[in-house]
This record gives C-alpha cells, structure tokens and sequence, in this order.
C-alpha cells in the first residue's frame, strides 16, 4: 500500500506570505553579483551611476525591509506538490491567494492588479488572484516559488512563431531584436529568459521559468551554451546599457528553456525581465499519516 | 558635475538643459500617471475647470507603493512614460514645463517638447527606496479614489534625476547608447 502525507493549507499560507515578503524585499544573492561584476566593468559614467543607484537601493531595501521596487508584480506563483500529498483545511489555491493577499497587505506592497482588463479596470486591492502554475510530481513535498514581477519588462516581452529552418540564427536574432525593440523601457540592465518548442502556450511558460535559473551559469547543453553566449554578446553590442542611458551591459543574463515541440515548429518566447529579478522559494514536508 | 535646480523651472532653466546632464531637483512637483492622465485631459476637453493648475508643473509619472509606518512615502520609482504619450503634447500645450519617467516617448512628444521649450527627465528603473529618500512631503490632489494611481504633490529635496530629452532635439536614448557603440568598436 502506498504511504499518505498531509500538510495543513495554513501552512502553505504562511510560506506565501513569508516568500512573498523575502522576494519583494531581498534581492538574490547571485544576482547582486552579476550586477556587481557588470558594474565594475562599466565605462560610461552614466551607466556607472545607474549600476550604484542600483545597488544601493537593493542594499537600502534589505535594511529598511522596504519593496526594491514600487512597482511588487504581478504574484508568479510555481508549485510543484508531491502526488502522496494531502492537504487539510483548505484548497491550496485559496491558501496561496490568502497568503499573497496578507503579505501585500501587511508589507505595503503595491496592489496592481485589476479583475477586468478591458472596461473597469478595478484594482482587486490585495494583489490576488496571484498567477499560479502547477506541476505535480512524485514524493510527499511542496515546493513554492514565488516571483514577483512587474509589467514595465512583461509589456515588451515577445513570442515568435519561427520555423525549423529559422535555426539557431533565427532563435538569436529574434532575441535582439526583441531587446532593440524594448531599448530603455524594461528598466535595463535586463534578464532574459528564452523559451524554445513547445507551442503557442507552453513557449512563453518555458521562458518564464528560464528566468529562474540559477544566475551566470550557462545551460547544460553546450549547443545551448552557445547561444546564450551568443545573444549576450549581441544584445551587450547595442550598447543601451543601464537605465538606456548607454553602455556596456544591456543584459545581465540570458537563459534558454527548450521544450519538444511539431515537426512544422519552432516557437520562440522572449520573457524580459528588468534587473531586479525577484524570487524566493520554499519547501513544505508532508508528515506521514499513521493510518 | 550635477547641476542643481529649484521648482519651477523657468524658460531659461530649461533651455540650459542637455540630454545626459545630471540634475538634482528640488522643490515642488505632480504625480500623475495613467488613469489620471486620461481623467485630466477629459475633463480639460470637455471645458470643465482644471481639477489643478497645469502651468509651469513638472509631472512624475509614478505610482508609489503604499506608506510604511514611520515613512514620509513608500517606494516610489518612475514607470513607463510612453502610456502617458497620447495625453501629454496637450498638456505641453497648456504648459507643462517637465516630466519625470523612464522610457522612449513618441515622435509627437519629442516634438512638442522642442516646440514648447519643456524637458523630458528620468529617473533610473528599480531605484524606488533610493528615490523615496528624497521626498520631504506629501499631499494629495485629486482622484484619490483611483488609490495608487491618484495625484499627488510631492516637495522633494535634491532628486537625482538625468536629462533625457532636451529642448534642442537631444536625446540620450539615441546619443548614449551612440556612444557606447562606438566605445566597443573602439576596444575590439
């Protein structure tokens, strides 16, 4: 017979609200690096005080526990729960909306989310419904990542119906021009995390979760390696730099996701995302039920 | 070198300004963003009284986050200027002098800024507590009802701004990113 977990969905509240607050307000720490090397690195003066104002408002947000930005997101909610999981009292989509309800609350964080996009456009006042994305996998655990994100990079973001000849050409160029495109609006340096395969849907996921990646480490496949390399390369050449106001990094970070995809496809998702790339993550253990 | 300036700016002040000057602002300034850009400009169109003088104002567009105990203001850091795009050649019309934001801004907007000697300045992305620093007070003006999106008068002290776009055509957009081009040419 196989053997139950439970966990109670006030549990999966209180690490929303904790994740929520944490991701808001605590910069990771790879990142902090990568701004840093690029900062030591810039020459244009500008961008050089771009990079310290940067730095210094991710330094003042952690010791006055204030949001980095104004602009708290979006609430990116990822699950991934353990199919032996049980949880009591509750569904755990409320109990993920409560917690993100609470958090932005409690953490003046801003509200920005509107239940009708077109005609009222009403703010929900508590962040919530969060954006939630399931996976279910074996084993007795929940993990969450919350990532907060904020629309000035959303809006310039892109997805791209490219064929199989396109090639990895096709893939890079589609990238740049992306960022040329989008030059100072998503609040530079950027993030980019690349979806490849899949279909119209499941592309623009896969570059959501591309964003997660561990930051300055390159993909597992060198051919992949490669081209984000690539993209670095030319997407850095354009010169916008920090803020727009030009100079030697443009992208922090570049990362690829692939997914198998149609004969007759190649969908590529550009997600960009400004350089406070905001996430924290947490993990839950069921306890084993005696029956 | 940065060069310090009081609200309002005059014709003058502005015409001295160039694409890439660093500026440190201080005195009296607008916060406006979307929803109150379109209530203004339907209530100026319509011939109702302007909620609040537009004359000679410097507008940020920006939606701080709410206040923490203890705090003059929450975070607050310039979003997008080009959804403000359609609204803003009529108010340079009527005389605003200055907005604060962050992003390119439409063919029309570059023009009317030339035409009407105003100044297009930014503030970096992402830097909302270190911009927050600089707000002595606030008050509010008009649509509080639209809650993060309502206008606010802000008194700050020495803001650190950059010059964007100037009166004469310049715009770093175009000149800084120019120039860092031709930076790595130069080292390859």
């Amino acid at each position: 017979m196989c053997k139950r977990y439970e966990i109670e969905a006030s549990e999966i509240t209180q690490m929303v609200y904790d994740l929520s607050l944490k991701a808001n307000r605590i910069l990771p720490e790879g990142l902090k690096k990568i701004i840093s090397t690029a900062s030591d690195r810039e020459k244009m003066p500008l961008a050089k005080q771009a990079f310290s104002d940067i730095l210094e408002n991710a330094k003042l947000a952690e010791e006055k526990s204030l949001p980095i930005c104004q602009d708290c997101g979006l609430a990116v909610v990822f699950v991934e729960i353990g199919q032996d999981l049980c949880v009591k009292g509750g569904s755990i989509e409320d109990a993920i909306n409560e917690g993100v309800r609470r958090a932005y609350i409690d953490g003046c964080l801003r509200k920005s989310v509107v239940k009708d996009p077109l005609f009222r456009r009403e703010n929900s006042g508590d962040n919530t419904p969060a954006v939630i994305h399931w996976k279910v996998c074996s084993g007795s655990d929940i993990t969450i990542t919350v990532s907060p994100k904020g629309m000035g990079s959303e809006n310039m973001s892109r997805i791209y119906m490219l064929k199989p000849a396109d090639g990895a050409e096709g893939v890079i160029r589609s990238v740049v021009e992306a960022v040329k495109i989008a030059g100072p609006n998503p609040c530079p340096p950027i993030v980019l995390g690349i979806g490849i395969g899949g279909n119209f849907e499941t592309v623009a996921l896969a570059a959501k979760k591309a964003l997660l990646k561990p930051e300055g480490v390159r993909h597992n496949i060198p051919e992949y390696a490669e081209i984000e390399r690539e993209i670095l390369k030319r997407v850095n050449a354009l010169g916008i730099g920090p803020g727009g106001y030009g100079g030697m990094t443009t992208a922090l970070d570049a990362h690829i996701e692939t997914l198998p995809t149609h004969i007759a496809g190649m969908p590529v998702a550009v997600n960009i995302c400004c350089h406070a790339l905001r996430h924290a993550e947490g993990t839950i253990e069921g306890r084993i039920l005696d029956d | 070198m940065i060069k310090h300036l009081n609200t309002p700016l005059s014709e003058e002040d502005v015409m001295e300004l160039r694409a890439g000057d660093l500026v440190s602002l201080s005195g009296s300034i607008l916060v406006a963003r979307d929803a109150a850009h379109k209530r203004l400009t339907e209530s100026i169109s319509t011939g109702e009284k302007e909620p609040f003088p537009i004359k000679g104002e410097i507008i940020f567009y920006a939606g701080p986050a709410p206040t923490p105990p203890g705090e003059v203001i929450g975070p607050i850091g310039p979003t997008t200027s080009g959804r403000m795009d359609p609204y803003t050649p009529f108010l340079l019309e009527r005389g605003l002098r200055g907005m604060i934001g962050k992003g390119k801004r439409s063919a029309e907007v570059m023009e009317a800024i030339k035409k009407h000697n105003a100044v297009y300045f930014g503030a970096t992305g992402g830097t909302a507590v270190l911009l927050s620093r600089s707000v002595v007070s606030v008050e509010k003006v008009a649509y509080e009802e639209l809650g993060p999106e309502a206008v606010l008068r802000l008194e700050i002290d020495k803001m650190p701004l950059v010059v964007l776009a100037d009166c004469h055509g310049g715009d770093i957009y175009v000149s800084g990113p120019e120039a860092a081009v031709k930076l790595f040419q130069a080292n390859i």
